[in-house]
């Protein structure tokens, strides 16, 4: 869901359900390491209401697409975690059963 | 200081920070009184003024970023994430708390509870079982569900104490007999006594095969985390039970959560800011309740302290409570390093924990990607 205004894309607040701190403070540090972004914050209104507010503000870009940009970042970060990390646990195992041959 | 005209003053390196402000960014400063500089400074034009770039460069992140594993088992591990940020290290230690599903007992069919245990809280306890289960092996089960074998798994209890034994019986959690039929009680719209059907009464679950027909559970039946404690019988006292469990998120309730707990702390760095000789050095040694630092012999008789275990550091900040001694040792947390533990409580082992949980904030952006464009 999607609060915008209609004349100026540059600024948005997205309301994401059934998301909260997890999703929602992930984001928010992709997108203020975005330099296109002047702006960016999140809040959840009610604490028993399942949703969060994302607020972005950029430098002239549209801001869905900011958006969408840094999740896509945040999927490329997780990629990469999770590739590094099966490596070292490959490599950590391989190294045990060396050990103890 | 003489005074240098300002076209005399050496240039800042590009893209550099001032020493000061690097460690500032880096590093929680722990002092004595209270910690400072524990923010992370995320805007990507923070340092702007300073000709510095703070935005995150993928290629830049993927260069630095590094796992190390320390300790790895069937139920625990730890390992080092290193250059990555909070707020990612935490969704991480938030899904695996919260969002990753386990199998779990959620209803309990009770025949007969004699035993003093009421049969809300034997209901509960059982709950708490870890089942030694793959839960990506079956469904979710949504409210107008019919349990089936997709989606359910179902235990028997029936443990007895005869009258007489004169000794009280404990009931352990690896009494709990999996049944791979499903349910062997008749739903009570059944009618049993009725001679002219041959057919099997309805049960609580309608299974079209035995689970143990699964390549899956062939060879490994599923069981449940031995040795647990459920309840006490005595003699004459009787439990006869049935539990139905089925796939959910630790969010909902505690017994779903695949972790006993899952926490990361910053890497703690020790730093001797000038050398401590002789007695101060034996002061500082005793001072530290978890051994952290060592006494070097310098020869000729003289001897001085080196920080030698900075990682069981425990910043209880009692090298640098009295005072004098804050200016003599220095200690911090590195932002970016984080010393990640996970202790399984037996349904996936550790290391496949960490890589669903990775996977489930990935499906989390692509949701997100998806649902605005």
């Amino acid at each position: 869901m999607e609060h915008g205004s209609y004349h100026d894309l540059s600024a948005s607040t997205v309301e994401l359900k059934d998301e909260d701190h997890t999703l929602a403070n992930s984001l928010r540090f992709t997108l203020n390491q975005d330099p296109r972004v002047t702006l960016c914050g999140y809040s959840i209104p009610h604490p028993s209401e399942a949703k969060v507010n994302i607020r972005v503000q950029t430098t002239g870009d549209p801001a869905k697409e900011v958006l969408k940009d840094s999740c896509q970042d945040l999927m490329m970060i997780c990629q990469h975690v999770r590739s590094t990390f099966d490596q070292a646990v490959a490599d950590f195992k391989n190294n045990q059963s060396s050990e103890s041959e | 200081m003489p005074k240098t005209p300002l076209w005399d003053l050496p240039e800042l390196p590009k893209n550099e920070l001032p020493l000061h402000l690097q460690l500032q960014k880096t590093r929680v400063f722990c002092n004595n009184d209270a910690p400072t500089h524990t923010e992370n400074i995320h805007y990507s034009g923070a340092y702007a003024a300073m000709g510095v770039d703070n935005s995150l460069r993928l290629d830049e992140f993927r260069k630095n970023f590094k796992v190390k594993i320390i300790k790895l088992n069937e139920e625990d591990m730890e390992f080092d994430l290193i250059g990555i940020d909070a707020s990612i290290a935490n969704a991480f230690r938030r899904i695996l708390i919260s969002e990753v599903p386990t199998m779990a007992i959620e209803k309990v069919l009770v025949a007969n509870s004699s035993s003093v245990v009421q049969d809300e809280v034997l209901a509960h306890r059982l709950g708490l079982i870890p089942i030694i289960v793959d839960p990506r092996l079956f469904d979710y089960m949504s409210e107008n569900d019919i349990p089936n074998e997709k989606n359910s798994i179902v235990f028997k209890l029936h443990v007895k104490n005869k009258r007489g034994s004169g000794e009280r019986r404990t009931v352990f959690s690896h009494d709990l007999q999996w049944l791979p039929f499903g349910s062997e009680y008749a739903l009570p719209t059944e009618n049993p006594s009725d001679p002219n059907s041959n057919t099997k009464p309805k049960t609580y679950t309608s299974y079209t095969f035995s689970q143990d027909t699964l390549p899956e559970f062939s060879s490994n039946p599923i069981t449940v985390t031995p040795g647990i404690i459920i309840s006490k019988l005595g003699p004459g006292q009787e439990i006869e039970l049935e539990a139905h469990a089925c796939k959910g998120l630790g969010k909902t309730h505690a017994k779903w959560s695949p972790v006993a707990t899952a926490w990361y702390r910053m890497l703690p760095e020790v730093i001797l800011l000038q050398d401590i000789e002789d007695e101060d050095a034996e002061e500082l040694v005793k001072k530290c309740p978890v051994n952290v630092f060592d006494i070097e012999d310098m020869g000729k008789g003289r001897k001085w302290a080196t920080v030698a275990r900075p990682r069981a550091c425990t910043l209880c900040r009692e090298c640098i409570r009295e005072p004098g001694w804050e200016e003599k040792v220095a200690l911090r947390r590195v932002k970016d390093h984080f010393i990640f533990t996970i202790e399984s409580t037996g349904a996936l082992p550790p290391e496949v924990l960490f890589t669903e949980a990775v996977k489930i904030l990935e499906d989390k952006c692509e949701r997100l990607i998806t649902e605005m464009s």
